[in-house]
């Protein structure tokens, strides 16, 4: 009794790119990148047309000059990448492990304080969107409950011997002489086990003092500044209490900030709204007028229904104009020059490794944030959430509670993503931003599904460009995010 | 790999992994000789070796037997495997009584 088997080939998981006339896979499986000849090209052109068996793709190469020995290679090459698959194949649907009982800690996001100068209308810890139960909790962190959550992360972060710890807020210089503190008494408990603390924080740079930016520069505390864009955008929506715009008390301080802090990059992190969308004047100014090192766009996070919210059309103009700065950064690659706009750098850097994630970022993982009391949260955007408590700096990470945190936002969780190329990096999207949305942090960001593929495409095409004509660059742009 | 060039470093290590999947395979031509002594719990008659000690003597060729095993099999033996690597190994042999010309050996 014989069974006869004639299975025919698809193509697997996966994205085909073209970039400089030649063709590319992205293996959704994996998040590695192929080049293919054009008889790997071929192959999956037909594979788009319909299903084949093998005899058949053989043939189809050998009517295009290949030798059948070649033909019968390519093949083989193409299944062992599981670029195309047997249709008898059924993989097995994604589901999510047992997140990690001892996963060490590499940051801490210290809220050391809740409270703002600022009152920018979209703000998701003081906005309409909040998820934050201040009431009656401390408003200000205690350099005890620092002291205390130096410890934790010393102790937590297993044989990682670079923790990090990033100042947050609120306002984060609100409570500088904390900040001061801690980034003393954090250098010398990391050296007496022998790991060496780093640091970093984001203000809205209305406080800073040349005293400050002294020290920012002497600790090497890298700095983050939110910031919209030249004064008619910048004063738009970040405003103080009574309405009045921020621009001109921050303009001034920034200057000297980006003059005087030596030892590392100043970034902007500019946050989209409806009406602030103009990306390219955005980026001009603070890159070439203010002089950030770098600028990264994101758009706001809200419930959907806000008048800040971007609606489909600022969503476009916003797209648009990445794709106007995306071909620049390729221009500057091409020529080895480092351009300034994140939201590429980000996504190549994550590229070059071949990043595959099991959940969107690193929050309840490797991250946790510690609000002004003590409590644990999944990240800095869960600050002073009732709901969202993982535990206590004293006690450590509830367990439960963060298995069901990481169980929930594991991509293989997320029925949409399963079927979705650009899950290795996406993984389903921020976290908060999905509870904030759907009221779940376990649910995938639908609203930005089609923007996602598209932007990952879009950095693909970039990489698959670079790396055919000026591949050294990457391996110098891979040193550089490895450093940062 | 010839036709696909890895890009990143993921693919470079989907690469290394092919490459070393190739040195466990033990092929019948290989040297040291690798001589199969053949099935015992089965009617087939098992992979055999003919008076030289080689397989160019045998009435069937060798490949026959394997198909048996390859598709019929439970025992999980150095046969193609046809669910993860091989599925088209017997593609080309519709009826094996009559096409077992065509079941050739695998080269990894």
């Amino acid at each position: 009794m014989t069974t006869v088997l004639a299975p025919k080939y698809r193509r697997g998981d996966i994205h085909l790119f073209d970039a400089q006339g030649e063709g590319f896979v992205y293996l959704a499986s994996a998040g590695a990148i192929f080049a293919l000849d054009e008889g790997a090209a071929r192959v999956m052109a037909l594979l788009g047309e319909r299903n084949m068996a093998y005899g058949e793709m053989v043939q189809a190469l050998i009517e295009a000059d290949y030798s059948r020995a070649d033909a019968e290679d390519l093949i083989r090459e193409l299944r062992a990448v599981r670029g195309i698959v047997s249709d008898e194949i059924r993989e097995a649907p994604l589901a999510p492990p047992a997140p990690p009982e001892d996963y060490p800690l590499q940051a801490l996001v210290l809220n050391v304080t809740n409270q703002c100068n600022l009152a920018c209308t979209y703000c998701y810890e003081f906005g309409a969107d909040k998820i934050a139960t201040p009431a009656g909790k401390p408003k200000y962190m205690t350099l005890e409950t620092a002291k205390t959550s130096v410890d934790f992360l010393l102790k937590s972060s297993g044989d990682r011997e670079v923790p990090h710890i990033t100042f947050f807020g609120g306002e984060t210089l609100m409570n500088f002489k904390l900040l001061r503190d801690v980034v003393l008494y954090a250098n010398e408990a990391s050296a007496a086990v022998g790991k060496r603390m780093t640091y970093s924080l984001t203000t809205n740079a209305t406080l800073l003092t040349d005293e400050i930016i002294q020290f920012l520069s002497d600790q090497a505390v890298g700095v983050t500044v939110s910031m919209d864009g030249p004064p008619d955008l910048q004063d738009k929506r970040r405003v103080y209490k009574s309405g009045k715009g921020s621009y001109a008390v921050m303009e001034p301080r920034l200057r000297k900030l980006i003059a005087g802090h030596k030892t590392r990059a100043i970034t902007a992190r500019v946050t989209l709204t409806e009406g602030v969308t103009d990306v390219i004047r955005i980026y001009r100014h603070l890159k070439d007028d203010l002089g950030f090192h770098e600028v990264g766009f994101a758009p706001v996070t809200d419930s959907g229904e806000q008048t800040y919210t971007l609606d489909s059309d600022g969503m476009d103009t916003v797209v648009s104009a990445f794709h106007e700065l995306a071909a620049e950064w390729l221009a500057f690659a091409l020529r080895g020059e480092m351009h300034g706009f994140s939201n590429v750098s980000e996504t190549i850097s994550e590229l070059i490794q071949g990043t595959n994630k099991s959940h969107p970022c690193g929050a309840g993982l490797g991250l946790v944030g510690v609000s002004p009391s003590g409590d644990l949260s999944p990240c800095h955007r869960f600050t002073d959430a009732d709901t969202h408590v993982l535990g206590h700096v004293t006690t450590g990470l509830d367990k439960e509670k963060r298995t069901d945190f990481l169980t929930r936002g594991h991509v293989g969780a997320k029925y949409e993503c399963s079927s979705c190329w650009a899950r290795p990096l996406c993984a389903g999207g921020c976290h908060h931003e999905a509870f904030v949305r759907y009221g779940d942090t376990g649910h995938a960001n639908l609203h930005y599904c089609d923007w996602i593929r598209e932007w990952t495409d879009t950095c693909l095409k970039i990489y698959g460009t670079v790396a055919a004509r000026n591949p050294e660059f990457l391996e110098r742009f891979a040193a550089r995010k490895g450093l940062s | 790999m010839k036709h696909l060039k890895p890009l990143n470093k993921k693919a470079l290590r989907i690469e290394e992994t092919i490459a070393s999947t190739d040195e466990d395979v033990i092929a019948l031509q290989q040297k040291p000789m690798h001589t199969p002594m053949g099935c015992s719990i089965s009617f087939s008659p098992g992979w055999e070796v003919d008076a030289g000690g080689g397989t160019a003597g045998l009435c069937q060729p060798a490949e026959r037997d394997i198909y048996d095993c390859y598709v019929t099999c439970f025992w999980p033996v150095q046969v193609p495997d046809h669910v993860n690597y091989s599925p088209d190994w017997a593609s080309n042999c519709a009826t094996a009584a009559k096409d077992w010309r065509s079941l050739d050996i695998i080269f990894p």
